[in-house]
């Protein structure tokens, strides 16, 4: 791990819906410009970790985060960290498509547009970047105007990481990205992912274990909000160091 | 021997439950779903049949009265030519005017109540009280009106009916707002506040924009339910035999037909008759306008 520079550092990191302790003293470096999953069973808190990343769970009330997330040496935990700037900085896709209701460019752009003053001609130059880059480009150059409504789920969530990667953020966020797709947009993504670490520092919450020994290049196992293992995933996969991780990896449990 | 004895009891038994229409379960069920659905259909019958003997008299009557004078000439004195212009206008006014005060009101509370109101006292009370609105007798709010504008200003006015009719209107929107904006999935709203956005624009260009169908339909609705209504006009409006500006009493259908139908006149209860006919058709296409609008939006996701 060292010859990688750490992008988010988690020191001690609890994490409470009220009264019920969902993360337990997590400690993790995430490695810059590598793809990191998140595996374990249903309720274990990788979730949970992603959404404290961007400050997500501060929408519902009851929930709270304490210990320290350094991102580049910053605690994104602190009060006077502007909330809006740090999720502009970490981008983030979701579980379900979640195209919003305007023309597939106006998806682009609606994040672009937040952060920075483009010219109509760059503007068109980052749409087109950002959905070459999500592998989507040569489906929907004629039909720009469209809904994004209109594409299919597997476009729809390409398109949601076009979005995503459109206001050029330093990290990215995959909650569970392919759960609700078919094994050939599942294989695009799983390419793209593979693509995106060159610019981007990767977060991935999956389900699936193949899909984290695929993509990812280190791997974290949790179990009912605690970090059990952390690692580079060939390890991980290989040589498990812990059994709670191996009877997890080897179906025996979960 | 025993062992045999209880195989064989079991087999009568998976015998006996015959999947033939003599089957006692199955009877009973079926006479009983014959019975309920029998009862419910006699219910909507007699339902409907009212209805449709309403909208036929109301045909009826309303046909004969109907004439291209009714839309060109104002409300006549006993006895002479005339028609309900005046009228036909001054409800437009107002239903407009109304309904221009009275929904960006509504859509910003109701905005308020799904976006903003999680947390704290405020919300709940707000819902609460706009469900009082919701059923107030309009008559209250007419004289509500009357106490505070109309005996300010001293006089009856269009601007007092407007006023009147508007807060029919808010509580309206309010509600279907924000049960609409509550149908738009969370998962819609983090993907927006994810790219950091501030909550204004996600509302505005996102949660407000996926909502529109049904937001619309709900003023829609709110125009339906405050065109047809007189009590609210009674302390306010008033009426007027002539043409009228906003500041002067107002001529409106209802009130003109509340007033011809209650003469001893047969050409004032003709135009009272179309008059009737006249605000059903609107509202009865409004509603068919905003129920199509709402399916719409149901079929485009």
């Amino acid at each position: 791990m060292t010859e990688n520079a750490s992008k988010l550092q988690v020191k001690d990191l609890n994490f409470y819906y009220g009264n019920y302790q969902a993360l337990k003293g997590i400690n993790l470096e995430i490695p810059a410009n590598q793809v990191t999953a998140f595996i374990g069973p249903s309720g274990c808190g990788k979730s949970t970790l992603l959404r404290v990343f961007n400050r997500m769970f501060e929408l519902y009330p009851g929930m709270r985060a304490e210990g320290e997330i350094l991102l580049d040496g910053e605690n994104i935990l602190a009060r006077d960290v502007d909330i809006n700037l740090l999720r502009a900085k970490i981008g983030m896709v979701f579980q379900k498509p979640t195209p919003f209701p305007m023309s597939i460019y106006d998806n682009i752009t609606f994040g672009v547009k937040l952060y920075e003053n483009l010219s109509r001609v760059d503007m068109d130059e980052r749409v087109e970047w950002a959905l070459k880059k999500a592998a989507l480009w040569n489906e929907v150059k004629d039909k720009l105007k469209q809904s994004g409504n209109s594409l299919s789920g597997g476009q729809q969530q390409r398109l949601c990481i076009a979005r995503a990667v459109a206001t050029r953020p330093e990290v990215v966020l995959l909650d569970e990205p392919t759960s609700a797709l078919d094994p050939i947009s599942t294989a695009h993504i799983e390419e793209l992912i593979h693509e995106l670490k060159a610019d981007y520092t990767i977060a991935i919450v999956t389900h699936n274990m193949q899909q984290a020994a695929r993509v990812s290049d280190y791997t974290a196992y949790m179990y009912l909000g605690d970090l059990v293992e952390f690692g580079e995933t060939d390890g991980i996969f290989t040589a498990p160091k812990k059994k709670a991780t191996e009877d997890y990896i080897t179906g025996k449990f979960g | 021997m025993e062992q045999s004895l209880t195989r064989t009891g079991k087999a009568n038994a998976v015998k006996d439950k015959s999947f033939s229409r003599n089957n006692m379960v199955y009877r009973k069920r079926r006479l009983i779903n014959i019975f309920n659905m029998g009862a419910s259909t006699l219910a909507m019958v007699f339902g409907l049949f009212w209805l449709f003997w309403i909208l036929w008299t109301l045909l009826r009557f309303g046909i004969e009265g109907m004439s291209t004078e009714v839309f060109t000439q104002i409300t006549p004195p006993p006895g002479s030519q005339g028609g309900l212009a005046n009228a036909i206008v001054g409800s437009l006014q107002m239903t407009f005017f109304g309904t221009l005060i009275g929904t960006p009101i509504g859509i910003l509370a109701g905005v308020y109540l799904a976006e903003y109101g999680n947390r704290g006292w405020l919300a709940p009370a707000t819902r609460f009280i706009n469900d009082i609105l919701l059923s107030a007798p309009s008559i209250v709010i007419g004289l509500f009106i009357y106490e505070v504008y109309v005996i300010s200003v001293g006089h009856f006015s269009g601007w007092a009916g407007s006023l009147a009719l508007s807060l029919l209107v808010i509580p309206v929107v309010v509600r279907t707002t924000e049960n609409m904006l509550r149908l738009v999935p969370n998962s819609l709203r983090e993907a927006a506040i994810a790219l950091g956005a501030p909550q204004w624009k996600v509302t505005m260009y996102v949660t407000l924009r996926s909502a529109k169908a049904g937001v619309i339909t709900g003023i829609l609705l709110a125009v339906a339910r405050i065109s047809g209504e007189t009590a609210p006009l009674l302390f306010t409006a008033l009426n007027n035999q002539f043409w009228s500006d906003m500041n002067q009493p107002m001529a409106n259908l209802p009130i003109v037909i509340f007033q011809f139908a209650m003469s001893p006149y047969e050409d004032w209860h003709r135009l009272a008759w179309a008059g009737a006919l006249l605000i059903t058709l609107s509202v009865l296409t409004l509603n068919i306008v905003a129920r199509w609008m709402g399916r719409q939006k149901t079929q485009s996701h």
